[in-house]
């Protein structure tokens, strides 16, 4: 069974999802178990491959249908894919039982496919890391991005026009990675990554080779968001439902960077991206006008869960620019950084799940008084957000470290000001809503004693209900000075558990960075790179 | 003829090019929702005709092998079939020795044009189609909201409302 | 932004005529991608699957993988329509029936059917014309392009055709039964619960003759390993298994393709549609 665990990891969720969107004809409470157990069962596969890749320390080949690279489909596991697989199994996982609620209030007639649609696009993904041929890799980002498109596309009531955009722009990036991959085959005749790094270095004069790069380049960089094609990012991630979000947002644009590292570095070998190509100087300038227009619209937004998607946009700002600097501590910085972003954007998601679970609108303006009603959920977001902001030990810290060593190395100065420049940002919106939340109540009204009665009396309350806005709960806080306790309500232990659980996993992330620096990302860059 | 023959040589790929770029603009720069999905379907039909024109081959014909090399293969599964008796271990000297038999119907590749980037197109009209689907359940979902499937009005509605 | 789309797309159009300067000729039999690894497939195919339709031995059986992940895009364009679209339908307080051998058309009030119902067929306030030609030449119509539709997904080893082109064909009978009749007349023959499970079914034959492979000890999708199983010796198992996955393709592709019909023509009511 060790030997197939490759295979294990996508096809246990296909099959699931298959089962699971059958099964939900016939049963309302089936899909959603068969879902969990299936991501679990790929999460603890990805684990066990890591391990076997780190102990070993050579990469894992799989052959699909028994046929030999090229002839056939084979699935490269190195160290790179082996730790992304782990991020994306864990996210979907922990997102799933997180939101178990939402799930069964939002998806009310629909649970079949709405879980086959989740697992589908976590397998999508997990294939996507995996392959080790151009086209199939083509194949799987499209099954991602249709299962993303319709799951995102049943949130608010603006949602199917933020998707339509999202879709248009998706499949214009699709549709180029693709006339890329066509653009090597012709000059080629191969479609497998590894035969055509061996391919490539005799053909480096080849405008076709060149004009290949620079498409396939420009195809992820839409899908990335990166700032002059963001526009589909904000729209389509603040309008969906909660749980989509916390699915998609985490995920889409670092598996994008993902693929973007592994094309550079092992298809065009570095020699010929950084070498022959050398795209450095457009490239991190790009970057840092990703960088400052993402974390000055942040500053503008008034939503919770836009100005979330605007740091998304700084975020892949940071990589695409640490990768392009082209030295060890820059790439290292990028690729630790889809870990740390992946668990940060998961985190800071539930948060605003949690968040419109309570005060049932996504304002941030409505997060007053929230300190002193769960003191336990924002302990876990302040810790989040004192991870973008990048206080160390949280793991924010550590790869912005490496980020700007790799820039000063690389005389890149105006990357290293846009990434301070852009810390600082991030601290004034977090501390802003610190201020809201833990502050505001003073300033807020009084209400009779009945409003407090009925406060008790959703006590027991389980299920969302985001029509109705809870004003009561909010302003009851201020109530502490007149009527003595404090009424602490946090959100049930199914939500809360999973939240809290990443934001300890930022905590223990930053501290073993080092070691996953040493131990994965050093083996993961090749030797081409200084 | 020079100019010809390089125009022949070089055609296909132009047209491709061209077909890609009304795509393009009719997704860019028209109003009308369902005029963009119809310029998305253009667009990747283009990339479908760029990858047909690298398999072609001259002089040569479908990759469906001929009736010679059919009969190699039907020697081949009868002789399979009695080999299924004595034990798989037979099958791949029979499976040589049929091959070789035929000889005079070898199959020679030139003969067929290349039949890689037709399942890579297959694949990739399919997906074209889904993506179809998808846009215009999505397009549907718009109109029952806004009422129109124009961008200038939708976007007048969300400015006011 | 209309011009702003004029200039982009010139650049890019010049850009790319541009670069097709490096691009082998076309029709060149020594061009990279005619010599470097499609030869393998034309001359190894025979031995290797027994299958004389290279285009079907290369789907199904050496990227194999890749089909199954296509057939699975379609499956979720399906589940895609429908978690979007469907909204659950209100019965309307009176309905219309028709009397079929009289053609006299009747409406009932209330919770009330009319008896003998299978000449009673109901109709819509807004129901179409009842046309003679077209219904009748449809019906007989859809038989052959049935039967010719097993024909070509039974023949893809040995001619054009397979799974997927089989599949439309046997969607496209249903959808001509849609639209030559009622709506709610194809929708009581093929129901969308069972287009649903069937499109499910279809993807799982396949992903599970796959997996079949893998708990035999074999790679993920080595049909080879299913020779025991069959009674046959590994090379005739690939046929054999390309056979079995273009059956589950065809049935995923017919269920999806009546299904998206249902949920995109009736805009997710399923009470009446084109």
């Amino acid at each position: 069974m060790t030997s197939n665990l490759p295979a294990l990891v996508i096809i246990v969720p296909l099959l699931a999802s298959l089962v699971a969107a059958g099964a939900g004809w016939f049963n309302r409470k089936a899909p959603f178990y068969i879902a969990v157990i299936a991501l679990l069962i790929s999460f603890i596969s990805s684990v066990l491959l890591l391990a076997q890749v780190v102990a070993t320390g050579v990469a894992i080949e799989y052959q699909m249908a028994g046929w030999p690279a090229p002839v056939g489909i084979v699935y490269v596991i190195d160290h790179l894919s082996a730790m992304v697989l782990v991020v994306i199994t864990f996210v979907a996982f922990v997102n799933l039982i997180g939101n178990r609620q939402a799930v069964e209030t939002e998806f009310k007639n629909k649970e079949g496919a709405f879980n086959a649609l989740y697992v589908l696009f976590t397998a999508g993904l997990v294939g996507m890391t995996a392959t080790g041929d151009a086209f199939n890799l083509y194949v799987l980002l499209e099954i991602a991005s249709l299962s993303g498109y319709a799951l995102i596309g049943l949130g608010s009531s603006r949602a199917p026009l933020a998707t339509l955009n999202y879709l248009f722009l998706g499949t214009i990036g699709a549709t180029f990675y693709l006339l890329g991959v066509g653009y090597l085959y012709i000059a080629t005749g191969s479609l497998n990554m590894a035969d055509l790094a061996t391919i490539i270095p005799s053909m480096m004069n080849s405008s076709t080779i060149l004009f290949a790069f620079i498409i396939c380049l420009t195809g992820l960089l839409v899908k990335m968001a990166i700032f002059p094609v963001h526009g589909w990012l904000p729209g389509a991630y603040s309008e969906s439902s909660t749980v989509s979000a916390g699915l998609i947002a985490p995920l889409t644009t670092k598996v994008t960077i993902y693929i973007m590292v592994r094309i550079c570095l092992t298809l065009f070998t570095p020699e010929y991206t950084f070498g022959y190509i050398d795209p450095t100087d457009i490239m991190v300038a790009i970057a840092v006008a990703s960088i400052i227009f993402g974390s000055l619209s942040a500053l503008a937004q008034k939503d919770f869960k836009r100005m979330l998607s605007y740091i998304i946009i700084a975020e892949v700002g940071y990589m695409v620019g640490g990768f392009f600097l082209g030295n060890r501590m820059g790439v290292s910085g990028a690729i630790l950084h889809i870990v740390n972003d992946a668990a940060m954007t998961l985190a800071l998601f539930m948060a605003a799940g949690i968040f419109i679970w309570k005060t049932g609108d996504e304002k941030q303006s409505s997060l007053k008084g929230l300190y002193a009603k769960m003191p336990f959920t924002m302990a876990g977001f302040t810790l989040a957000a004192l991870s973008v902001v990048g206080v160390p030990p949280t793991c924010g810290f550590f790869s912005k470290w490496y980020l700007i060593s790799g820039g000063i190395a690389a005389g890149q100065y105006l990357f290293v000001g846009a990434l301070i420049f852009s810390s600082l940002i991030n601290a004034v919106l977090f501390f802003r809503i610190f201020e809201i939340a833990l502050f505001e109540p003073f300033k807020s009204h009084h209400h009779a004693g009945d409003e407090e009665d009925k406060v008790e009396s959703h006590h027991g309350e389980t299920i969302v209900d985001p029509g109705v806005i809870e004003s009561a709960q909010q302003y009851s806080g201020s109530d502490s000075h007149d009527h003595g306790a404090i009424v602490i309500k946090e959100p049930p232990l199914p939500m809360l558990v999973p939240f809290l659980g990443v934001c300890v996993l930022l905590l223990i992330l930053g501290l073993y960075s080092g070691s996953i620096v040493n131990n994965i990302i050093h083996f993961a860059i090749p030797a081409g790179i200084i | 003829m020079e100019l010809f023959s390089f125009i022949v040589a070089k055609a296909d790929y132009w047209a491709y090019v061209i077909l890609m770029m009304v795509g393009l603009y009719a997704l860019i720069a028209k109003n009308n929702l369902v005029k963009k999905i119809v310029g998305m379907t253009i667009f990747q039909t283009a990339i479908i005709l760029f990858y047909v024109s690298i398999g072609y081959k001259k002089g040569a014909t479908i990759p469906i092998l001929h009736h010679g090399s059919d009969h190699g293969g039907e020697a081949l599964a009868a002789h399979g079939a009695h080999a299924a008796a004595h034990g798989t271990q037979e099958v791949a000297e029979q499976a040589a020795h049929a091959v070789a038999h035929a000889g005079e119907a070898a199959v020679k590749a030139m003969d067929y044009i290349n039949p890689l980037p037709h399942v890579l197109m297959l694949t990739a009209i399919v997906v074209g189609v889904a993506t179809l689907g998808v846009a215009l359940a999505l397009a549907m979902k718009v109109y029952k909201e806004y009422g129109t499937l124009e961008e200038d009005e939708i976007n007048q509605q969300l400015r006011n409302g | 932004m209309k011009i702003l789309g004029k200039i982009t797309i010139t650049i890019c159009g010049l850009l790319l005529l541009f670069f097709t300067s490096d691009f082998p000729d076309w029709g060149d039999v020594n061009s990279p991608a005619s010599t470097h690894l499609s030869p393998y497939f034309i001359e190894h195919t025979i031995e290797d699957t027994a299958v004389p339709n290279i285009v079907t031995s290369v789907l199904a059986d050496y990227r194999g993988y890749d089909t199954m992940f296509e057939t699975t895009v379609i499956l979720t364009a399906g589940l895609a329509c429908f978690l979007l679209l469907r909204i659950p339908r209100k019965d309307s307080i009176h309905r219309y029936y028709r009397h079929e051998p009289t053609g006299v058309t009747i409406r009932v009030e209330g919770d009330r059917y009319p008896k003998g119902s299978n000449v009673f067929t109901r109709i819509d306030s807004s129901w179409v014309p009842y046309d003679l030609i077209i219904n009748f030449t449809c019906r007989l119509l859809i038989h052959f392009i049935q039967l010719f539709a097993l024909y070509v997904v039974a023949h893809g080893h040995h001619s054009p055709g397979g799974g997927f082109q089989g599949g439309v064909l046997l969607g496209a009978s249903v959808i001509l039964f849609a639209i030559s009749g009622n709506l709610r007349a194809a929708i009581k023959r093929f129901g969308e619960k069972t287009a649903a499970i069937l499109s499910s079914t279809g993807v799982f034959i396949y992903a599970g003759a796959g997996a079949l492979c893998l708990f035999i000890g074999e790679q993920f999708l080595n049909y080879s390993a299913l020779g025991p199983l069959l009674g046959t010796d590994r090379i005739m198992a690939r046929s054999h298994g390309i056979l079995i996955v273009e059956i589950g393709v065809a049935m995923a592709v017919m269920a999806v393709m009546i299904w998206i019909y249902y949920n995109l023509s009736s805009a997710g009511k399923q009470d009446e549609g084109l």
